[in-house]
């Protein structure tokens, strides 16, 4: 670590989320609303105290009318982070930045949305047109074809990396059984109390194969937010800090949004490689210092190429990982215990930061023992990010 | 979402009772007669007398099923007999309407029975808005089952008596796509088209003369797939174009299954596809049996035209033989 990172300078102090369903039955911005002032409430600290905010470049919630309604008077950093879930973790890191440089004392960080009764994103139908601006000359290789879900972009990864490594379906399925276990004892998951086998999971129906429906998480309406401060703060504050060890964003060769099937190899996500060497730098920390993770679970598959791009397994590996259920309760290293974006929601990677914060605390509902560093990940396929959170 | 005024106006209106709307005629044999030769009706207990006396009921009655029957309006709309009320029970629909709820569609109508009518009574009935649903959206489109309740009684000296009902509800709705053409004029889902920079027109330019063009650099040769405007390699802004062979093997697949999305068909089974020429694009899977999709087998180009309006390379299965292998 050297003086310029902010390595262990920023905490999350306050966190807050409204429940999780498929239609809030309210407007986004009120979610939002009501997910930062519950984390405002939460932290001790008053809403007029907020200097930042950051969010994703698709919640539509602006921070400026946040702003408004808060009655913050001294906001002097804003920012957005773009391609959907792969944003996740880069608002708490940028929050962070700009706390640990002294432009904003207190910066809000959050994810509002009505995914499921306002707009859905796995409808298949966009509003892709003919103006040559660049998405829609890019999407234009794959809309003509009727090839326009993300269920079947990650499944033409997945098929790969099933003929590469020997991964099977039922490998997916063993993701999607441990994260439903989780989700059946958190009672803010969709499926609480309901656990899937992985035979129910083999005979769910087709969605793109190689995927089937339990493959895939859940569209859904919800908000989460948090608040970021000072570490030095963070010590007077009522909740146990949860000090932000190492954050940051990735692209590399080859780079498209989803679609990056043009790079010599496709088996891996060699952006989130970007991630994971820069968060061990940062924080000095390896693999073996971190108790447990919240691994990006929008699709089952590339939870597997997560794991190995961390270095937890060996590359091709993650599949004796799985099948020995080093990921599941009570296993060497258990993720998405929460229920994950598969079983508690999808709130686009938010809830999952969320859960890291809460296993640091210990006040998680399923609690992992001993917990002094958490991974969280952020969407894959996609430009991504990532964060190791941790006790101070 | 339903505009909360109207709500509460809709609510204010359940419940309400409508006044009486008299029958023109009393029951009567001619009427019952034609109605039955209309219905193709021919129980005895309706129109022989004889044979009605000698049933339990000691007479002939009316058709059940008549009972709406007596107290319709007539021939002319609104025609009702004198001492009809005057109110509209249908009011609510209107509300519905300055709304945006235009379209209506019956869904039930449900008659039950207390007892049969006898030649020479005289019916009325009044109506009761018995309940306006919750907003709901069906297939047709978003509205409010509305539902009202006819109560149909016979004039008695001693005190009118119930003789049976009809429950009638309909859907008020505002149509799901009200731009959707009339069933016999369809429009046929397209195909979506590509955005087209100059970048990529040569590439579907060829596609529409049946030629698969893969983009070069004319500076250091590499090819490269999808098009841009500057090499990765060498950053040279120049390049033309070689016309692959069309041959490639099958990279990785999808079978796509749901949603299904108009036009396509589904399962509808996705191509990575790599070319001899060393370079990868997605396309589309022909002539193919989705259960045996092998990652490595050979394929082959062909070009369809679709919608008239754009020609797309798709990709079908070679026999082994014919095969180009790529190793």
């Amino acid at each position: 670590m050297t003086d310029s990172s902010f390595s262990g300078r920023a905490a999350i102090v306050g966190l807050g989320a409204t429940e999780f369903s498929k239609n809030s039955g309210r407007t986004e911005l009120r979610l939002a609303l009501e997910a930062t002032l519950g984390a405002l409430k939460d932290a001790g600290i008053d809403p007029s105290e907020v200097e930042g905010f950051s969010s994703y470049s698709v919640d539509k919630v602006p921070e400026y009318e946040i702003a408004r309604l808060l009655g913050c008077k001294d906001v002097k950093f804003f920012s957005q982070v773009p391609h959907g879930g792969g944003a996740a973790c880069g608002p708490v890191m940028h929050a962070a930045m700009a706390v640990a440089t002294g432009v904003a004392k207190v910066v809000v960080v959050y994810r509002a949305m009505n995914e499921r009764s306002w707009y859905r994103f796995g409808t298949g139908t966009y509003g892709f047109a003919s103006t040559p601006i660049f998405e829609n000359v890019n999407y234009g290789w794959y809309m003509p074809h009727g090839f326009h879900t993300p269920a079947a972009w990650v499944g033409m990864f997945a098929q790969r990396y099933m003929h590469t490594y020997g991964a099977t379906s039922e490998d997916f399925g063993r993701v999607a059984v441990a994260v439903r276990d989780f989700a059946a004892t958190n009672p803010a998951a969709f499926f609480h109390g309901k656990p899937i086998t992985l035979e129910e999971h083999q005979a769910s129906r087709w969605i793109c194969e190689p995927l089937h429906l339990l493959d895939c998480c859940q569209e859904s309406d919800g908000a989460v937010a948090m608040v970021i401060t000072s570490a030095e703060r963070a010590r007077d504050l009522p909740n146990k800090p949860v000090v932000i060890k190492a954050g940051s964003q990735g692209i590399t060769s080859g780079q498209q949004i989803m679609t990056s099937f043009y790079r010599d190899d496709i088996t891996g996500l060699p952006e989130m490689g970007v991630v994971a060497r820069e968060l061990y730098r940062q924080s000095g920390l390896a693999p073996d210092d971190l108790q447990t993770a919240v691994i990006y679970d929008h699709f089952t598959p590339f939870v597997l190429p997560q794991l190995e791009e961390f270095g937890l397994v060996p590359r091709g590996e993650a599949k004796e990982f799985i099948r020995a259920g080093h990921h599941a309760r009570g296993g060497k290293l258990p993720i998405n215990t929460h229920g994950g974006q598969l079983g508690e929601a999808y709130i686009h990677g938010m809830n999952g930061v969320a859960e890291a914060v809460r296993q640091v605390r210990g006040s998680a509902v399923n609690q992992v023992d001993d917990v002094r560093n958490v991974l969280v990940t952020a969407g894959t396929g996609v430009p991504t990010s990532g964060l190791i959170l941790g006790a101070a | 979402m339903a505009d909360p005024q109207l709500l509460s106006k809709v609510s204010a209106l359940v419940g309400r009772q409508y006044g009486r709307v008299y029958a023109w005629d009393e029951v009567n044999a001619p009427m019952i007669r034609q109605w039955c030769e209309i219905m193709g009706v021919d129980n005895p207990l309706y129109t022989d007398p004889a044979a009605a006396l000698a049933s339990v009921h000691e007479g002939l009655i009316a058709p059940p099923a008549m009972l709406q029957v007596w107290t319709l309006e007539g021939f002319h709309a609104n025609n009702y007999p004198p001492g009809s009320t005057d109110e509209n029970p249908y009011e609510v629909l209107k509300l519905f309407e300055q709304h945006g709820y235009h379209s209506v569609v019956a869904v039930n109508s449900e008659l039950s029975f207390t007892r049969p009518l006898r030649l020479g009574e005289k019916l009325y009935y009044t109506t009761r808005l018995e309940s306006v649903g919750d907003e709901k959206t069906t297939g047709l489109g978003t509205g409010f089952f509305v539902t009202l309740v006819m109560s149909h009684f016979v004039e008695k000296p001693g005190g009118d008596e119930p003789v049976g009902e009809l429950l009638f509800r309909v859907f008020k709705f505002r149509p799901a796509n009200p731009q959707a053409p009339a069933p016999d004029a369809p429009v046929k889902a397209t195909r979506p088209l590509p955005g087209i920079s100059d970048d990529t027109r040569f590439f579907w330019e060829g596609c529409a003369k049946g030629q698969l063009l893969i983009q070069r650099c004319t500076s250091c040769a590499t090819l490269r797939h999808p098009p841009a405007p500057v090499c990765i390699g060498c950053h040279s802004f120049d390049w033309d174009t070689v016309q692959a062979s069309g041959r490639g093997t099958l990279y990785s697949f999808v079978v796509m299954h749901y949603p299904v999305v108009a036009p396509f068909e589904h399962p509808n089974p996705i191509g990575l596809v790599e070319l001899e020429e060393g370079v990868r694009l997605i396309a589309g899977l022909v002539g193919v049996d989705t259960s045996q999709l092998q990652i490595g087998q050979a394929l082959q180009v062909e070009f369809q035209t679709f919608d008239e309006q754009q020609t797309l390379p798709l990709f079908r299965p070679v026999a082994a033989e014919a095969a180009w292998t790529s190793n």
